[in-house]
């Protein structure tokens, strides 16, 4: 099979799964075949997908395995989460014109920095400035001091476990432990209308759709290439001189972005945002997505990301008490057996299928 | 034509008439359990699905609730709180169950919250609280402040203690708590300097926050029990603990080690209960206090009743999972097993399982007589409990020393003690 069939194939497959996802399914909830329950969840899913394409994107694509992709999800989800908690209003517990975590800290007038996230233009920057000009400073760091492998891993872990202590205060003002919950309203829309839910999922799908097309696009230029001449063999990109430590940033921003949608469109969907998002397990449990799809490849993040959270909510009714016995002897299963992840699964059995034929052909001539 | 019109009526007669019978022969009622049994809070909350299999199994085995046997719907909420939401979601509206027991953390109620308020749905909740919510869906059998922290400072007030230090993780029930008991303590003419910990103000000058705070997972208490024994030195002083969690192990070893004892300066700390001592070491904590609704400790025939069922029941039950060694009883487990009483009282007098006759019926003011004594409902959704003070044994029981009768469980505190 040439080269082009296998691309032909792969698109294909793209533009089915992107068909399923982005007008199947709407329209399937529209029709109430698909209640508002799993709409919602799948959401969540595609969410943790866009996590898990930005984990690849360092991980599969530049060789930095970062443990810390989550505080970038995390804050884009509580830039938004400002935004959603202004449209609170007076609804909330105390009935007071600001968020009630303020008033029972003893606040009876809004902080200085909460007052502009009433705008839905302002708290849509914030998603992608905070995360983004944090993730610059922290790259700019690290990799002009060249810290690299399992350094760079531990920083980045570092990093999110800071954060999450940081934002566990209470005097952050930032909802503290609790975090953002109890959201009504989005641009105007109640936010448990079955419609509002149907739009906050098309818009996670499509959103999906362009950064899997971004990230494609990106992998086949000229910098994708270098990203890529990075992950096999830095010194010999640094001495062919390329300014590894540029790429490097460029590439840590992008994926910090990507991470921060996926947290910004998490946050209205599941209705609720708190430090326990950005604590270290959670980076990891990103990366075991990546892992099990298959790292290295775009479709793997999201086929990774997706099923071992469908099974995630399968297994953690089905069987409580297992659950994460499975997700550890799945997790080994793959690192022994399917080290391609889910997405190899084909190109192997196809491998398989040659052997098996190749067989009775080698076998042919001892044969009198 | 026309036979087989009518054969085709008839048919469609029985198909109704079965689905008619169906549903009257639907003998079980769907009720939810939504606690961690993975994670951090697993540990914790485990013991709280256990009682619970025990309350249906208990209840079943007498004939049900309304005739109907009792179908646990068990899902696991992973110490995750977006996941809380989503099983919350499932349970309501896939499973459609009728009641729900569950939650621990603050954090997981107030994600499940908005669920249950858009479903109508009802939801038990057993674990002490920092109040300041009055929820038309939650059915709070928990502990509020009043029926714990301000107690404690009454029975610490008549032990002589003029000093109060208050020490907590940073949170909202520790931080709630302190401040409600900031105000009591100033109401009982207790002075400002002589309550330690320190103070947040506003650019007003207003007190936001009261008391010491260390995050989640602290170790290190050096430089806190320095403090507190320069606050103790003149022997007239005590602890009010908010600490959760593992953090206890590290401050009460420091505060050992420091020459600190329950008689120089007792310490009552509001998240250790017997059931916490299976994890803690109980020997560096003797003699410090507990303030609760139920010790296993409590001789009365119902509770020990209660405690042998519950034993006898881990000795014969199969549920996956069950540790069966060395279990004990405590608070929230009694609150859980009292509120699945409480809602079958409930459903009983309101002669059905639709949440909003459940609500109404539960309101009016049922009784229970629990292993704790009588629990009561209120119209504030909260329960009228008996509270109970013990000192800690080496054996990780409880010794009270103190009992204050039904005290009314109230959820808005802030700016009542003036």
């Amino acid at each position: 099979m040439s080269a082009a069939t296998v691309r032909r194939i792969e698109w294909i497959a793209v533009a089915v799964i992107a068909f399923a996802l982005i007008v199947l399914v709407p329209l399937l909830h529209a029709n109430g075949a698909i209640s508002n329950f799993w709409i919602s969840v799948f959401g969540k899913w595609l969410c943790y997908a866009l996590l898990a394409i930005s984990v690849d994107l360092l991980w599969g694509y530049t060789g930095l395995l970062s443990l810390g992709q989550a505080l970038f999800f995390t804050l884009g989800g509580y830039m938004h989460g400002m935004y959603l908690m202004r449209m609170i209003g007076e609804l909330g517990q105390y009935k007071k014109p600001i968020p009630d975590f303020l008033v029972f800290l003893g606040w009876e007038r809004l902080p200085a920095f909460w007052e502009p996230f009433a705008s839905f233009p302002f708290a849509l920057t914030m998603v992608f400035v905070v995360p983004g000009v944090i993730a610059y400073l922290f790259g700019f760091l690290a990799f002009r001091s060249r810290i690299k492998g399992v350094y760079f891993s531990i920083l980045t872990q570092a990093l999110t476990y800071a954060a999450s202590i940081m934002f566990f205060r209470n005097n952050l003002l930032l909802g503290g432990n609790n975090g953002f919950t109890d959201f009504k309203f989005i641009l105007g829309y109640k936010l448990n209308e079955p419609g509002t839910i149907r739009g906050l999922y098309l818009a996670t799908a499509v959103t999906l759709l362009l950064v899997f097309l971004f990230c494609r696009w990106l992998s086949k230029t000229k910098f994708g290439l270098v990203q890529q001449a990075i992950r096999d063999g830095e010194n010999r990109v640094l001495f062919s001189g390329y300014a590894t430590a540029h790429f490097k940033l460029f590439i840590f921003v992008v994926a910090a972005l990507i991470a921060a949608v996926g947290g910004a469109l998490y946050t209205p969907q599941v209705g609720i945002i708190n430090p326990g998002e950005m604590q270290a397990d959670k980076s990891l449990e990103a990366v075991v997505w990546v892992a099990v799809g298959g790292r290295g490849t775009l479709l793997g993040p999201i086929v990774g990301a997706i099923s071992i959270n469908a099974l995630k909510s399968w297994a953690t009714t089905a069987y409580p008490d297992l659950w994460l016995i499975i997700l550890g002897g799945l997790f080994i299963l793959v690192v022994l057996f399917l080290p391609g992840g889910i997405v190899s699964i084909p190109a192997r059995l196809k491998a398989l299928a040659q052997k098996l034929r190749a067989k009775p052909e080698a076998a042919a001539p001892a044969k009198p | 034509m026309s036979t087989s019109l009518r054969s085709l009526l008839t048919a469609g007669a029985l198909a109704a008439s079965a689905l008619a019978s169906g549903v009257s022969a639907a003998e079980t009622v769907k009720v939810g359990v939504l606690h961690s049994l993975s994670g951090t809070m697993a540990i914790s909350e485990t013991s709280l699905r256990d009682i619970l299999l025990f309350t249906f199994d208990e209840i079943n085995a007498k004939g049900g609730v309304l005739g109907k046997k009792i179908e646990p719907v068990v899902v696991d909420g992973a110490s995750n709180w977006p996941l809380f939401a989503e099983k919350a979601k499932q349970l309501l509206e896939q499973d459609k169950v009728a009641v729900t027991f569950g939650c621990w953390t603050s954090v997981s109620r107030k994600s499940v919250l908005p669920v249950f308020e858009k479903n109508n749905g009802l939801l038990f909740y057993p674990v002490q609280y920092e109040g300041e919510e009055e929820s038309q869906n939650v059915a709070y059998t928990a502990e509020a402040v009043n029926q714990q922290a301000t107690p404690a400072v009454d029975y610490y007030l008549a032990e002589g203690k003029k000093k109060f230090y208050l020490l907590g993780s940073d949170y909202v029930y520790p931080q709630t708590t302190n401040l409600v008991l900031l105000e009591y303590l100033l109401s009982k003419g207790v002075k400002l300097e002589n309550i330690g910990g320190g103070f947040r103000k506003d650019g007003s000058g207003k007190i936001i926050s009261a008391g010491k705070y260390t995050p989640f997972g602290h170790t290190d208490y050096q430089q806190i029990v320095a403090e507190i024994k320069q606050f103790a030195a003149s022997g007239d002083a005590c602890v009010i603990s908010t600490l959760n969690g593992d953090t206890n192990v590290p401050f009460f070893k420091e505060y050992a080690a420091s020459g600190l004892t329950a008689e120089t300066c007792p310490v009552v700390s509001f998240s250790i209960s017997e059931d916490e001592f299976r994890g803690l070491p109980a020997k560096q904590l003797v003699g410090q206090l507990g303030c609760w609704t139920y010790f296993q400790s409590i001789d009365t025939p119902a509770n020990k009743k209660f405690v042998a069922d519950f034993q006898a029941w881990l000795k014969k039950s199969n549920v996956p999972g069950l540790v069966k060694e060395g279990r004990v009883t405590c608070s929230p487990m009694v609150l859980s097993y009292v509120g699945v009483y409480l809602w079958k009282a409930a459903v009983e007098k309101a002669g059905s399982f639709d949440v909003d006759k459940v609500r109404a019926a539960y309101k009016s003011g049922l009784s229970f007589d629990g292993p704790g004594g009588k629990v009561t409902t209120q119209k504030n959704m909260h329960v009228t409990k008996n509270v109970y003070i013990g000192e800690t044994k080496a054996d990780g029981q409880f010794k009270i020393v103190k009992s204050f009768n039904n005290v009314y469980g109230e959820p808005w505190l802030k700016g009542k003690f003036k």
